[in-house]
């Protein structure tokens, strides 16, 4: 019992990292006024991206960076058509999530005619785990033990990344410049606007941000946990980010909860497939998969707290004429 | 406000060309970047789509399905509202017409089940987009987030029902028994012999569909109810003032759009699978968005877009046979350029053409 | 005279596609002085001074400060050259303390502490230095609009502004928190800054200005020593002739009351009561006039009473029947059917759907109306008949019933509204800021309607800001301060009485009488 509890934890660790990623990625995007629905796509760009790369250069570190590369260039393309030509964002979303599987699946298969997936990665090509100092030695103590060991020790560095991402963006956002005035100019453009500041940068910063941790979130799918891209491999794990974001109410620690629940969830699914639970029997698998976006409906629908998002999220900037 | 105006066929014709164009020319460049010859596509394409009757087929089989999913977005753009869940709402609206089907069709012929399986697959759509029109309606939750969500779900819940309950017994398939005659609409090769549409499923529901335009123009240029939907969506504190209820316009929007959405499963399920299986709509209502944005929401622009977006499919599907370097992933390539183009980007050509039009407008316009 | 001017503009033209908003606009502005910029809405005086503040840019035309030339690229390039201003609308973040709106785009440095410290130092002698006394710690959206503005005013100052723009600032604020803020604009003044106020009060521009401009129509047309002009010299330039508001009417044969409001209480969405039991009556053939300034629960009043707002508490007589407004769900359809009319206050947010043609905005309201409709479908010849018609009775311009509204002038504009409601033949007619961004000519041509409906024996309820129409159309009027009304007069009453009582002097009169009937 004991056993499968540390295992759960582990699995759900594993499970809610490209989610947080994302999440977090999400959070840079929608604070700073722009609704970004193409997650989904920019986490696929970057799982090809760094899949391709990693396989070619046989080296995880040029992937990443690869994976990075291709989610900040979809995020310049978001930035220029809702900030620049102030197009609806959900449709420039819409747009990206569709490029992204036409586009990876296509170039997958020109490139590696393996129906669109990249090859198996060579070594060196993948992240590996990182064992924490001592994790073997102390296996062995009761309960500390195997949580050392198993729970906080052991993951790729992506891992890690993911969750030090969290405090440092609490950070970013609360105490720095630049969280000010990303807070800022998703609640009021105009008021950073004649503050002397430029809402549009601000907000390709913001969207680069994205980028850049969806990048990694991406990378994380493909060179990390997995050895080498799948056609489609996010398999909605975008828009469970976007859930998620909602779901903690757009703030950095409450993210990181969420991300965890809904990994949690994912991996309780997998687990208690056919197992009989006690007064409820078998509960399907469907049912732990659909259970993160009826939480987060509910959650929308009032019940459990208010869901406001960034005043000015979705609305082009315009400077008014008087 | 839009920054000048322009004249009609400006604005309805040169740019949603510009922008089409636009997204076809960097599709162009995508198939060079792969090393074939975008020219020779084209041609394999219109051939492929448009060049003999079974393609063409095939072609409108496809454009039945995206005029559903295009005319369901379109009814709600009209109340300003962005139903993004026509993928879930097709895939429940499927369960309509599986009943409808599953129940008659030992019983009854087809013209006697269609009635039912339209109301069905209408009455299912609509459902499963009630949930996020009231909580737009009374907790201002945003549609585009809870349809998302809601297409989530129902991919759990289809493929729980279909592994579960619908399933035949004995089979390993998640699907249901296939339908009798009973529930299955005509071939429109079997309605009309001399057109030669060969084995293109194309079957009766695309008079269906072409019916709801006209019905779906009707209510949206004629009605009462119409004016109240364009209203809301064009300036909601002026409908309150009207006397209309935004509660009201939100919730019946949003299940008429829904129940569009719904029917499309009246094509894939009654007139060519003949079954209720997992996945059958693969994409279509999320390219609705596309048909709508293309079409402007108008129900003659969506059949146009629709007819385009068929022909994408069709001429794809033969493109990756004839040149298997470009797979049907081109298809939802050139699907996301259009988007991006004639949506996102729509208005990224404008003020250059404004200012083309401007030095004779400006007369007009002060003149007013 | 040798002095230098802080701000100088010469020959500053600015267009905005076929509207020439600024025409050759020039301006001296001395140092440490309170120069005031008055005209109509729509003259043109925000336009000039978001260029000024670097958020337009002039088409052409030299901008000079402190005798020096000057390009101001954006907002940024003013605040650099102590250009400081205070917007209509506050361009503040509701959900950030008075402290973090202060530092927003002067943080110092990438991390906050620092820049938030001094901010608190800096505040402190401010406040000391400026009488501006504000918690740095409280969230904007906690606070009343009179502390917003002056979080705007602390945050030019910790700019170091040497010249203040204000632009509107008192169409928010009550009375009284004008009288703060006129007092600050002094001690702003002594301590050598230069502030430029723009308004189309008169009152205020005698006030607190030393030097008045008057703009019309885009131009500069006049400047003057406030000390050597009238209230009289100024409205006649501001509005180009001499037109103090007169309308001939003959005085009113009121009858039986046709509105009758007892008690009415509202509640805003954020709790506060901003009508607070309010009661008045309309009689039949009778003008009605609520005098107040802006903010002061007119806008709810006549929200509630047309059906798109709802009540907390209260009674509403009309038709012969006695509603209930506490618990009614009647919506703004209901009262239409109840014969009551209303041409609310912001066309263009509410009055008309400016993307829908003239005959669609024609009906809109009236839509379910069977006159326009059959069965489910709409009657499109009959609504297009009726809105020729209107079109020819009120002199619409252009004629054409397939354009869209959003293409005609704002007195076009108005009169569709108008003819619209006027044309339904209510009992009651609800009127909010009948001539706001009308042209003169429409002006006289909407007051007359006005009467003339009220001579068939109708009953109106007008809401104007502008006292002048009010004493011009009034038979009776009641003024609104803090929501409650807080005095009654007669058609003749007296300008500076009614002043007082917007400013929510107490009226002795009104507990003698035993309070408004």
């Amino acid at each position: 019992m004991f056993e499968t509890i540390i295992l759960m934890m582990d699995a759900t660790i594993r499970v809610s990292t490209p989610l947080l990623l994302a999440c977090l990625a999400g959070l840079y995007s929608e604070r700073s006024g722009v609704v970004d629905i193409g997650l989904e796509g920019k986490m696929l760009g970057a799982a090809f991206g760094a899949g391709a790369v990693a396989y070619i250069t046989a080296n995880a570190w040029l992937g990443l960076l690869a994976g990075i590369s291709v989610s900040v260039l979809l995020s310049l393309l978001h930035g220029f058509a809702s900030i620049s030509n102030r197009g609806n964002q959900i449709v420039s979303g819409v747009a990206i999530n569709f490029l992204a599987a036409g586009l990876t699946a296509l170039l997958g298969q020109t490139w590696f005619r393996q129906g669109g997936r990249t090859p198996s990665l060579p070594d060196g090509g993948r992240f590996t785990e990182i064992v924490w100092p001592f994790a073997e030695q102390v296996r062995n103590i009761p309960i500390i033990g195997p949580f050392y060991a198993e729970v906080l020790s052991g993951h790729k560095i992506l891992v890690y990344v993911a969750f030090l991402a969290v405090p440092l963006t609490w950070w970013i956002l609360f105490r720095t410049r630049f969280g000010l005035r990303l807070r800022a100019v998703g609640e009021n453009p105009a008021a950073v606007d004649t503050a002397g500041i430029s809402v549009v940068w601000m907000r390709y910063r913001a969207v680069i941000a994205c980028g850049i941790l969806c990048g990694v979130a991406g990378s994380y799918l493909s060179i990390a946990v997995g050895s080498g891209f799948g056609v489609n491999m996010t398999a909605g794990q975008g828009f469970m980010a976007l859930a998620a974001l909602i779901f903690a109410k757009w703030k950095p620690v409450s993210a990181m909860f969420t991300c965890l629940l809904f990994g949690f969830l994912d991996a309780a699914g997998t687990r208690l497939q056919g197992v009989e639970i006690w007064l409820i029997g078998e509960v399907p698998l469907q049912v732990f998969q659909a259970l993160p976006y009826v939480l987060t409906v509910v959650l929308l629908a009032g019940f459990i707290g208010k869901a406001i998002p960034p005043k000015a999220a979705g609305i082009p900037y315009l400077k008014e004429r008087s | 406000m839009s920054g000048g105006q322009l004249p009609r066929w400006v604005d309805l014709g040169l740019i949603p060309f510009l922008n089409l164009s636009a997204a076809f020319l960097v599709s162009g460049l995508v198939v060079i970047l792969i090393g074939e010859n975008p020219l020779d596509a084209v041609k394999v394409l219109l051939w492929g789509s448009l060049g003999y009757a079974e393609g063409f087929g095939f072609t409108l089989f496809y454009a039945t399905n995206f005029i559903f999913t295009g005319l369901a977005v379109a009814v709600a753009f009209h109340a300003g509202l962005f139903n993004i869940g026509g993928e879930g709402q097709a895939y429940v609206g499927g369960l309509g017409v599986a009943f409808a089907c599953l129940a008659l069709d030992q019983y009854v012929p087809w013209y006697v089940t269609l009635p039912f399986a339209i109301l069905g697959s209408a009455a299912m759509g609509a459902a499963w987009a009630f949930i996020p029109a009231w909580l737009q309606a009374k907790r201002g939750s945003h549609v585009v987030i809870t349809t998302i969500m809601f297409n989530y779900i129902s991919f759990s819940f289809m493929v729980y029902l279909l592994g579960n309950v619908l399933k035949k017994p004995g089979s390993m398939q998640n699907e249901t028994r296939t339908f009798e005659d009973g529930g299955r609409l005509p071939f429109l090769n079997d309605v009309f012999p001399s057109f030669g549409f060969g084995y293109a499923p194309v079957n009766l529901s695309l008079f269906v569909a072409l019916a709801a335009c006209v019905a779906v123009w009707f209510l949206i240029w004629r009605t009462k109810l119409g004016y109240e939907i364009r209203s809301f969506g064009a300036n909601a504190t002026a409908a309150v003032y009207a006397g209309i209820s935004p509660v009201r316009i939100i919730v019946v929007t949003m299940l008429i759009s829904g129940g569009l959405a719904g029917m499309m499963a009246i094509n894939e399920i009654m007139g060519s699978q003949h079954r209720l299986l997992i996945d059958f709509v693969t994409g279509y209502g999320f390219v609705g968005i596309a048909v709508a944005l293309m079409g402007r929401a108008h129900p003659v622009g969506i059949i146009l877009a629709a007819v385009l977006f068929g022909m994408l499919y069709q001429g794809g599907a033969e493109l990756s046979f004839e040149m298997p370097n470009i797979t049907r992933d081109m298809i939802i390539v050139i699907q996301g350029l259009v988007i991006l183009f004639a949506g996102a980007l729509e208005h990224m050509f404008r003020p250059a053409i404004v200012r083309f039009f401007t030095p004779s407008q400006a007369l007009a316009a002060k003149e007013a | 005279m040798s002095e230098i001017p802080a701000i100088e503009l010469r020959k500053i033209n600015k267009s905005f596609g076929p509207v020439h908003a600024n025409k050759d606009i020039d301006l001296v502005v001395k140092k440490g002085s309170i120069h005031g910029i008055i005209g109509e809405n729509g003259a043109g005086k925000s336009t000039l001074m978001s260029i000024l503040y670097g958020f337009y840019h002039a088409d052409d035309g030299d901008i000079i400060i402190k005798g020096k030339k000057v390009t101001i690229a954006d907002s940024k390039a003013a605040i650099g050259m102590g250009i400081g201003m205070v917007h209509q609308h506050f361009m503040l973040v509701d959900n950030f303390s008075v402290l973090e709106n202060v530092v927003l785009g002067a943080e110092d440095s990438a991390l906050l502490a620092g820049g938030l410290s001094r901010a608190r130092t800096e505040l402190k002698r401010l406040e000391e230095e400026y009488e501006l006394r504000v918690d740095p710690e409280a969230l904007i959206q906690d606070l009343p609009v009179g502390l917003q503005q002056r979080v705007e005013i602390l945050k030019a100052l910790y700019r170091s502004a040497e010249v203040l723009i204000l632009d509107e600032p008192t169409g928010v604020l009550t009375p009284a928190e004008a009288d703060h803020l006129f007092k600050i604009l002094d001690v702003l003044k002594n301590q050598g800054k230069t502030v430029l106020l723009i308004t189309h009060k008169l009152r205020e521009i005698m006030a607190v200005t030393d030097t008045v401009s008057v703009m019309r129509r885009g131009e500069m047309v006049a400047t003057r020593e406030t000390g050597n002009t009238s209230m009289e010299e100024l409205a006649e330039l501001m509005v180009g002739r001499s037109v103090l508001l007169r309308v001939d009417k003959e005085p009113a044969q009121p009858e039986a009351p046709v509105m009758e409001v007892e008690n009415l209480t509202v509640t805003d969405s954020r709790g506060v009561q901003v009508v607070k039991d309010v009661s008045l009556s309309v009689r039949a053939g009778e003008i009605v006039g609520i005098a107040g300034v802006s903010g002061n629960g007119q806008s709810e009043l006549l929200e509630t009473l047309s059906g798109i707002r709802r009540a907390t508490s209260g009674t509403l007589k009309i038709h012969g029947e006695s509603i209930d407004l506490g618990t009614s769900t009647l919506d703004a359809a209901d009262m239409r059917k109840k014969n009551m009319g209303h041409v609310p206050e912001d066309r263009h947010r509410m009055g008309l759907i400016n993307s829908f043609t003239e005959y669609e905005n024609s009906i809109l309201g009236y839509h379910r109306d069977p006159a326009y409709s059959r069965g489910l479908l709409m009657d499109l010849a009959a609504i297009k008949k009726n809105a020729v018609a209107e079109i020819e009775k009120y002199d619409i311009r252009p004629p054409n019933p397939m354009l869209k509204t959003a293409n005609f002038s704002g007195g076009n504009q108005q009169k569709i509204v108008l003819a619209r409601e006027i044309e339904r033949d209510p009992e009651v007619l609800l009127i909010g800021q009948p001539t706001r961004g009308v042209d003169i000519g429409a002006i006289e041509f909407i007051h007359r309607r006005i009467v003339e409906l009220r001579d068939a024996g109708k009953g109106i309820l007008l809401v104007s800001v502008e006292l002048d129409e009010i004493r011009a159309l009034s038979d009776r009027v009641l003024v609104m301060f803090d929501g409650k009304i807080v005095g009654e007069r007669g058609s003749n009453a007296d300008e500076g009485e009614l002043g007082l009582l917007m400013a929510g002097v107490e009226d002795n009169r009104m507990t003698a009488e035993g309070g408004v009937q």
